[in-house]
């Protein structure tokens, strides 16, 4: 039994607690909860697998200042936090076109159940299709199933070359249609932003296809994302107005007021509520706070 | 057949008419898929047509107090697809229409009975394709993919199936309708899309799904580079990765099937070569260039022997066509192979193969060696004649040391094939009573009363509704 799971132990209403940086997603805990707080640290790491071991209470930067040592990177956001509440919460980074999508870079995850025991799923590969998927599971579940201990994450090697380009009068929505995977489109209504990335040849190729559709200056980076994500298709994005951040090709728009919550079918609510009974029989982890 | 079968019958041919079968011939077909297991036993055929008829099915099963087995091409290779418990056996074959595609949003919405590269045969004139490619591509179908979570040679750089599936439409082992997913960023609640790809139809039937659909890439260079050993193939494999190339597939095969494939499509592999890298870059041409000539240079540091380079589409259709007829080519040598399917990290590739081959040796067995060395996953091909009395126990031992070997290595039971009924006895090996009690929590959530092919993937004994599913679980499924 690890230390964390004795911390959590398998009696009364336990909250984990990260960076607080997203804390009211999902609802506001009970009061009374018991906080506790995951282990940190970089467990194993070696770049040549693409895979690193760490603990959840490591804040995402340490994470990302260890992958960087080794030309890497991960599919976690860099928005503040930890790694275990990034997890949990299933935010993928603002340029997933280029890191991949956070659900399928967490290969293995380690959890403490409502039971109090350590629980292990996925595998320590970058391919495995061994048993159910639990770590799928608990990405997004925001704590409600199990606490999450440790993750073995996917890593990719970082581009030679990354370059944000922007334009004014560029129409997003051509962007897909000129270049061949950019990895982030960026429009917040006025402007649109590029992240072009790959060996410098294929950054300035890209950049070429890109002036027949507008003209384009060099900057710095991507926009400053409002705070709250707001999940939509990429076919409806073209109507958004006011104030956001909308990514072209994946549909996640950032504004400044949180999204309502949409209504799941009941067939939807019917497996998720078994699967909540299933994982947490007592309703102690994170009480109050609801992936769905 | 008995009194309550001709119930059973009566009911589902008032739903199906003449595409209910049941006759001994159909029956017999179906106790199978492509793995070497035996010992099914096939209830019912239901050749759906629609959602709607799939559901009818289900319910109509569910009152008769008998499981369902969804059916796709039966390529599985773990017995995923083998029905146990003479359950009701759903074929979604005739579900073979792609719906709709939205080149704009990068969506294709489709049945699942589509044959994978038919999908891709569609997609080509629009400049895209469905990227996980697995080698039976030809036969096997998009419902299958999504059970097996399905891998294949680009799945290297591109992912496996579950990152380009964003929807499923499920009939639940109840027979409720539920969309899983959907075609926003990122669909609020559960990851329940994730969940039940890879559930080797325990989970559910899918009727319905919406893949994400690949631009074809502009430039696309395929080497194949011969070494003396497998082991300096193994070591280029790593040496790329480790020097920051993610290629689009790098497949490594070993002389034993190299000279099998040669001998039967004659694509110009080198015989006297200890083992062959292909490997394939895609992207914008100068990159493809510089990632082309960077593997070309680590290989020949690495002890290649020669490195050719495709000069053309044609050549290099050529060179992948003796890798995807490697399994056909495999019939020439020996009556009978089992496939095996694991991972071990990349750095312990070189080990783990020469563990196979020791392994082999010990049980008496050939073995030919044919995987995504990209992704660490092990293929070793054990052959033999099924008619020699005893083999498959050997075959079994000899598997099971390759399963123990890989484990060892810091590895996985399974990358692509599944568990199904085939490592099911290892799962223990893998997993303790705690992470499989947590799997089998995640499964009841989907099917509390175990009704969707039941008796996989969790060792048997560990549920006491599978147990009462398989009326007539076979004792030995070996065959």
């Amino acid at each position: 039994m690890s230390d964390f799971a004795k911390v959590v132990g398998a009696e009364g209403p336990v909250t984990v607690v990260g960076g607080r940086t997203r804390w009211h997603v999902g609802g506001e805990i009970h009061s009374g909860a018991r906080e506790v707080h995951a282990p940190s640290g970089v467990v194993s790491y070696d770049p040549a697998e693409m895979t690193v071991a760490v603990r959840a209470g490591t804040t995402t930067a340490e994470l990302a200042a260890a992958l960087a040592e080794a030309d890497q990177r991960c599919a976690l956001p860099e928005r503040g936090g930890t790694v275990g509440g990034s997890v949990v919460i299933g935010e993928n980074h603002p340029e997933v076109l280029g890191r991949g999508w956070l659900t399928s870079s967490v290969l293995q995850v380690t959890y403490i159940s409502a039971e109090g025991k350590v629980v292990r799923g996925g595998g320590p590969t970058v391919k495995n299709v061994s048993g159910f998927d639990l770590p799928r599971l608990i990405v997004g579940s925001l704590g409600t199933l199990g606490l999450v201990e440790e993750v073995i994450l996917r890593t990719n090697p970082i581009p030679p070359r990354s370059q944000w380009v922007e334009s004014h009068d560029a129409y997003p929505f051509t962007i897909a249609s000129q270049v061949l995977r950019p990895s982030a489109v960026l429009w917040n209504g006025s402007s649109t932003r590029v992240l072009l990335e790959g060996h410098a040849p294929d950054v300035a190729a890209s950049l070429n296809s890109l002036a027949s559709i507008g003209s384009w200056s060099e900057v710095d980076g991507s926009f400053d994302l409002p705070q709250h994500r707001w999940s939509l298709q990429p076919a409806e994005l073209n109507g958004c107005s006011g104030a956001f951040v909308a990514s072209i090709g994946v549909g996640t728009v950032w504004r400044d007021e949180p999204q309502p919550r949409p209504v799941l079918p009941p067939s939807v609510i019917e497996i998720s509520t078994r699967m909540k009974n299933n994982f947490d029989p007592t309703g102690r982890l994170n009480p109050g706070r609801s992936a769905f | 057949m008995n009194t309550a079968d001709d119930a059973l019958l009566a009911d589902l041919k008032r739903v199906l008419g003449d595409r209910v079968r049941a006759d001994s011939a159909e029956r017999a077909l179906l106790r199978r898929d492509a793995s070497v297991f035996d010992g099914g036993s096939a209830g019912p055929t239901c050749l759906c047509e629609s959602t709607e008829e799939v559901q009818r099915v289900v319910r109509i099963a569910l009152a008769h107090g008998r499981s369902v087995v969804p059916r796709g091409a039966g390529t599985g290779l773990a017995g995923g697809a083998i029905p146990l418990g003479a359950p009701v056996i759903i074929s979604l074959s005739r579900m073979n229409r792609i719906l709709e595609v939205d080149t704009n949003s990068r969506i294709a919405w489709v049945e699942p009975g589509v044959v994978n590269l038919d999908l891709t045969k569609h997609l080509t004139p629009l400049g895209y394709h469905f990227a996980p490619d697995p080698s039976s591509q030809q036969v096997c179908t998009i419902g299958g993919n999504v059970g097996n979570n399905s891998g294949g040679p680009h799945c290297l750089a591109y992912g496996v199936t579950n990152a380009h599936i964003l929807a499923i439409e499920v009939v639940l082992a109840d027979g409720e309708i539920v969309t899983l997913g959907g075609l926003d960023a990122e669909p609020s609640g559960y990851d329940l899309r994730g969940v039940f790809i890879g559930g080797e139809g325990m989970l559910g039937i899918t009727t319905k799904v919406a893949v994400r659909i690949t631009p074809n890439p502009p430039a696309v260079s395929t080497l194949l580079l011969s070494f003396d050993t497998p082991r300096d193939a193994a070591a280029t494999v790593s040496a790329v990765i480790a020097a920051g190339i993610v290629p689009a597939a790098m497949e490594v095969m070993d002389q034993g099937i190299t000279i099998a494939v040669e001998n039967y499509v004659n694509v110009g592999y080198p015989r006297d070569a200890g083992a062959v890298l292909l490997a394939e870059v895609d992207g914008l041409p100068d990159g493809v260039a510089i990632d082309a000539q960077r593997i070309s240079d680590i290989g020949r540091e690495h002890g290649a022997t020669a490195v050719r380079q495709a000069a053309s589409d044609e050549e290099r259709m050529l060179l992948w066509k003796g890798r995807k007829t490697a399994f056909g080519a495999v019939a020439q040598i020996a009556p009978n192979y089992y496939l095996h399917d694991t991972v071990v990290p990349r750095s312990k590739l070189a080990d783990t193969l020469e563990e196979v081959y020791r392994i082999a040796d010990e049980h008496d067995l050939a073995v030919v060696n044919v995987f995504h060395a990209g992704d660490g996953n092990l293929h070793p091909l054990l052959l033999f004649n099924g008619q020699e009395p005893g083999i498959y126990d050997r075959v079994h031992a000899a598997g099971a040391k390759i399963v123990e070997a890989s484990l060892a290595a810091g590895g996985v039971l399974s990358g692509e094939h599944g568990i199904g009924v085939e490592k099911q006895p290892y799962m223990h090996q893998m997993f303790s009573e705690d992470d499989l009690d947590h799997q089998e929590r995640l499964r009841h959530a989907f099917d509390p009363a175990c009704r969707s092919n039941p008796g996989k993937v969790i060792p048997v004994g560990h549920s006491c509704a599978d147990i009462q599913s398989l009326r007539n679980v076979p004792e030995e499924v070996w065959g």
